[in-house]
């Protein structure tokens, strides 16, 4: 579904990407991790085609993406933000928000595939002429994934969903993912620096570090530590926790 | 079920009703604020006065009466005196409320929207766009907005309309550098990002998204301007190239009231009561809707 190869980004004279390849099937979920600054949001920006100018080749469901894609590509594929604060217009109530994509890609009958995105993402209708000020944060990321999923898209690009949010939301906000990726057979990719959350959503994994892949794997062997790279062990052991001696060890 | 729990329904059923709702919500907020109200109820006297000019008027704006000239206030028959020709100070000053009426409307809906759309687009384009559209501007501010206006009404003729447009034409540089400013902030938000993933044209972006951002700040700047508005199309028509005599303009009633300011200070005085009250007026309105027009503020 997405097959990447050697993508390079610049900003300026920083190289974000330095050649990063992969390639997810259809229906498969792929996760990127690696440390703030490791290129993993440029990556899938890039996919997004948020980015204007970069290198390499890169196909989406069998057709090159060039760099400027026409409309109907982008009912294939949407994306959920890591800010839900930021990824709402702050005018705009739900309704609103909903709407737009209907009305650009001039879909019939908005008026059930909204009130269905409501419900989908386990909003009634009483949120649906609000502002997003007037909501949660895992409120407004579950409008904020209404608003990615109303158009019907096959692929959802994922970039940090629940860092900002609260720990007993992420969970929440998780599950519903997971559902709406099984009901809906998506093909994700999810960027995030929790190797728990990756855990949850994903089945193949890509560690990155300064802007490439040190080592691309899948979840069970993550799972059983069968991991090679020492900065993949490295992330491993982050996520158990702090660890003391390990820390002295390290040092 | 009573109209008001329809209206503040916390569920409303139908866009309509929420779209009612929402502008009856801004109303409560609006009725709230005491200064706001004040500058409604100044704007809705000056309609009043405006439309009912003709019943209000003691007297012709435009008759003269030599005998009875420079009248102090309070003299019978002239509320608020006669001036130096022996008009009434008071109908002059009714009439002239439908002038000033139309210059300020006429500038408003020509010069906001131009300045907001020269503003968003050059913002949210960047590039060539913008530095061509923000050039332009700029050949703009650097000239004296009176000289300019002047120079603007010299070429296609004196008159009311044409000073109109000469103020629309120099006022909107300073809108368009205002919400260019707001746009570039707004332009790298996520709203934006995905709003674009979406699909939507760069038009529709700076309209739906970029604009509704940029508007409050705009109306502000609009209501603080309505004061130098008055006084430049004033300026124009002491200059003879605004409003023409005997037109009861008000900022033409001060600049010819000028010279008898240190004896018979009423003449000028009154206009420029009036000018302070409607520019007052207006900013206090313009203040209390941009809280109103923005949710998060309620």
């Amino acid at each position: 579904m997405i097959e990447a190869e050697d993508l390079t980004v610049s900003f300026g004279r920083v190289a974000a990407l330095r050649g990063v390849s992969f390639h997810v099937e259809r229906g498969g979920s792929f996760g990127l991790v690696g440390e703030s600054g490791s290129g993993k949001t440029t990556v899938l920006r890039v996919v997004a085609g948020l980015i204007p100018d970069w290198g390499g080749r890169l196909s989406l469901a069998g057709e090159t993406v060039l760099a400027r894609s026409p409309r109907r590509f982008h009912r294939r594929l949407q994306m959920v933000f890591q800010d839900p604060y930021g990824s709402l217009h702050p005018r705009h109530t739900v309704d609103r928000i909903l709407a737009e994509p209907l009305a650009i890609h001039r879909l019939p009958d908005p008026e059930r595939r909204i009130a269905r995105a409501l419900d989908d993402v386990g909003l009634g209708p009483a949120f649906r002429f609000r502002y997003p000020h007037q909501l949660s944060g895992g409120q407004r990321q579950r409008v904020a994934i209404a608003r990615a999923l109303v158009l019907e898209p096959e692929i959802l690009l994922l970039d940090e969903p629940t860092s900002a949010l609260d720990v007993s939301v992420q969970a929440e906000i998780l599950k519903l993912l997971v559902r709406l990726k099984v009901e809906r057979g998506l093909t994700t990719v999810l960027v995030s620096h929790n190797l728990a959350v990756v855990a949850m959503l994903c089945d193949r994994i890509a560690v990155m570090r300064e802007g490439v892949v040190v080592e691309e794997t899948s979840v069970s062997a993550l799972r059983e530590e069968r991991v090679s790279h020492p900065y993949t062990r490295q992330l491993l052991a982050a996520s158990r926790g702090y660890d003391p001696a390990l820390a002295r060890r390290d040092l | 079920m009573s109209v008001d729990a329809w209206l503040l329904a916390e569920a409303p059923s139908s866009r309509r009703q929420a779209r009612l709702g929402e502008a009856y919500r801004a109303w409560l907020a609006f009725r709230r604020k005491p200064l706001a109200m004040v500058g409604l109820v100044t704007i809705l006297a000056l309609l009043a006065v405006a439309a009912a000019a003709p019943l209000l008027a003691t007297h012709s704006p435009i008759a003269q009466d030599l005998a009875a000239r420079l009248l102090p206030p309070g003299t019978a028959g002239h509320l608020l005196g006669t001036d130096e020709l022996g008009r009434d100070i008071w109908s002059r000053l009714v009439y002239g409320a439908r002038i000033t009426l139309v210059i300020v409307t006429m500038v408003v809906v020509l010069v906001a929207p131009l300045g907001l759309l020269v503003g968003c687009v050059a913002g949210y384009a960047g590039g060539w766009l913008d530095s061509t559209l923000m050039r332009v501007t700029d050949i703009f501010l650097a000239f004296p907005r009176l000289i300019l206006a002047l120079a603007f009404v010299a070429a296609i003729g004196p008159g009311i309309e044409n000073a109109i447009i000469a103020i629309a034409i120099t006022a909107w540089p300073p809108y368009a550098r205002l919400a260019r400013a707001e746009t570039i902030t707004i332009r790298e938000s996520d709203f934006i990002a995905a709003a674009r993933l979406q699909g939507a044209s760069a038009a529709r972006i700076v309209v739906r998204q970029v604009m509704p951002l940029c508007l409050s700040s705009v109306i502000v700047r609009v209501t603080l301007d309505m004061a130098g508005i008055i006084l430049t199309a004033a300026g124009l028509g002491f200059l003879g190239l605004g409003a023409q005599p005997p037109a009861p303009e008000w900022g033409a009633m001060i600049s010819s009231g000028r010279s008898y300011i240190l004896d018979q200070w009423w003449v000028a005085t009154m206009p420029g009561i009036a000018i302070c009250v409607v520019s007052l007026g207006f900013n206090l309105l313009g203040d209390g809707l941009r809280d109103v027009l923005d949710p998060k503020q309620r």
